[in-house]
């Protein structure tokens, strides 16, 4: 169903009712379970929510119980978007008959689940048009069965599957580009948030779900356990993230990309990468240059986000 | 669970009640507890949207913290526009 686009100025505008309730068991200070909380309050009519595995199904579901006061389903790692897909198209179907009222559906997977093992599905979904929002809780890894690498993983960051040491320092490949990738399938509506930016993301999945079609938000959810820093900093670390511009947040409409935030100062990202333990040994003498890479790339994706923005629709 | 039954047979898979979640509570996780001074506190209401836990609660524009579930992470300290809530040591 399409819900008119209804923003919020300040925080009192939301309901007080919390759908998505305390008990469960995700890591004092998770990222994730700050994004699965804006998204419920955001959401102006019950949603219907598929939840790929990950962190936030995992802690947030153990049977017998589970945090979720709307209609949730857990499937597997790789088909959120493919269950989505049929849920959207069963309650059309039903809808039709006057046998159900609509509700909008929402796939939320971690960036394991989207970046690298459920984008067959995902691509599937946007590219047959289904009306649905997809988000990606981004924290950099597949967290909880032991923090192994991902698509999503930054250059440079330690995990247990990319450990720093004396053969590798960290990840030595970049993040993909999961905005450019879902751009390709022309949907209406595709953006980056962050949980430091709460407002922004809010009013971001109330226009997503005014959209008739496929959209699409990539949210960076900072994982204490994973990125190694103290639980406290998680909304602090996220806010760097954006004012480094190592995670620019900027939403494209119809094509068309407006970056949300400009940081009329940016913080070098040095600022960002020495609050993580995850890359606490690129400040070693002997990487030090990598830094400089990083800072590099970060300036890089920056202007090409500027470009983009100034010669106007991309399609 | 007999294998000798079809899969019309099978049971939809596990369905709980939705929220029975708050059945089980987290506030023994906590080592530090937030406490609120409300001659600081504006009711900008940053920690009730910021809490993982959805243990800070609301009512209207006034807020609480529920202990019950609290895991004692600090975000709510740590954004606290006014310095209002204060992280002190759990006693036991």
């Amino acid at each position: 169903m399409t819900l008119e686009y209804k923003p919020i100025t300040k925080l009192s505008d939301l309901p007080e009712e919390n759908l998505f309730t305390s008990g469960h068991r995700l890591c004092a200070g998770c990222g994730p379970a700050i994004v699965a909380r804006l998204t419920l309050l955001a959401t102006q009519e019950k949603p219907i929510v598929v939840n790929a595995t990950g962190c936030l199904e995992v802690g947030s579901t153990l049977y017998p119980y589970s945090s979720w006061k709307v209609p949730w389903v857990h499937v597997t790692f790789e088909n959120a978007a493919a269950v989505a897909s049929g849920i959207v198209e069963a309650l059309n179907k039903l809808a039709s008959e006057g046998k159900t009222k609509e509700a909008p559906v929402i796939a939320i997977g971690g960036d394991g689940g989207t970046f690298d093992i459920g984008i067959q599905a995902i691509s599937g979904a946007l590219e047959r048009g289904h009306k649905f929002l997809y988000i990606c809780y981004d924290n950099e890894a597949y967290q909880n069965t032991g923090i192994q690498r991902s698509g999503a993983t930054p250059f440079g960051a330690a995990t247990t599957t990319s450990p720093a040491g004396r053969v590798i320092p960290g990840k030595q490949e970049r993040k993909k580009d999961l905005i450019g990738i879902v751009l390709g399938h022309h949907i209406p509506y595709a953006a980056t948030a962050t949980i430091a930016y709460y407002r922004d993301y809010i009013n971001k999945v109330r226009k997503a779900l005014s959209y008739n079609g496929p959209t699409f938000i990539h949210v960076l959810a900072p994982c204490t356990l994973g990125w190694r820093y103290d639980p406290s900093k998680t909304v602090e670390i996220s806010r760097l993230a954006v004012e480094t511009k190592f995670f620019p947040i900027y939403e494209v409409e119809n094509g068309s990309l407006k970056i949300n935030f400009r940081v009329p100062k940016p913080k070098p990202v040095e600022e960002y990468l020495k609050t993580q333990g995850r890359f606490a040994h690129l400040f070693k003498p002997e990487n030090r240059h990598l830094i400089e890479e990083i800072q590099k790339n970060v300036d890089e994706n920056w202007a090409r986000l500027e470009r983009i923005e100034k010669a106007g629709p991309i399609f | 669970m007999s294998f000798n039954k079809s899969w019309k047979e099978m049971e939809i898979g596990a369905v709980v009640k939705g929220g029975s979640g708050l059945l089980y509570k987290t506030g023994n996780w906590r080592s530090e507890k937030p406490i609120i001074d409300y001659t600081k506190c504006i009711n900008c209401l940053i920690c009730w949207a910021l809490c993982p836990d959805s243990a800070i609660l609301r009512k209207g524009n006034k807020v609480e913290v529920n202990y019950d579930y609290c895991k004692g992470c600090g975000i709510c300290a740590n954004e606290c526009p006014t310095k209002a809530i204060n992280m002190e040591k759990e006693e036991v």
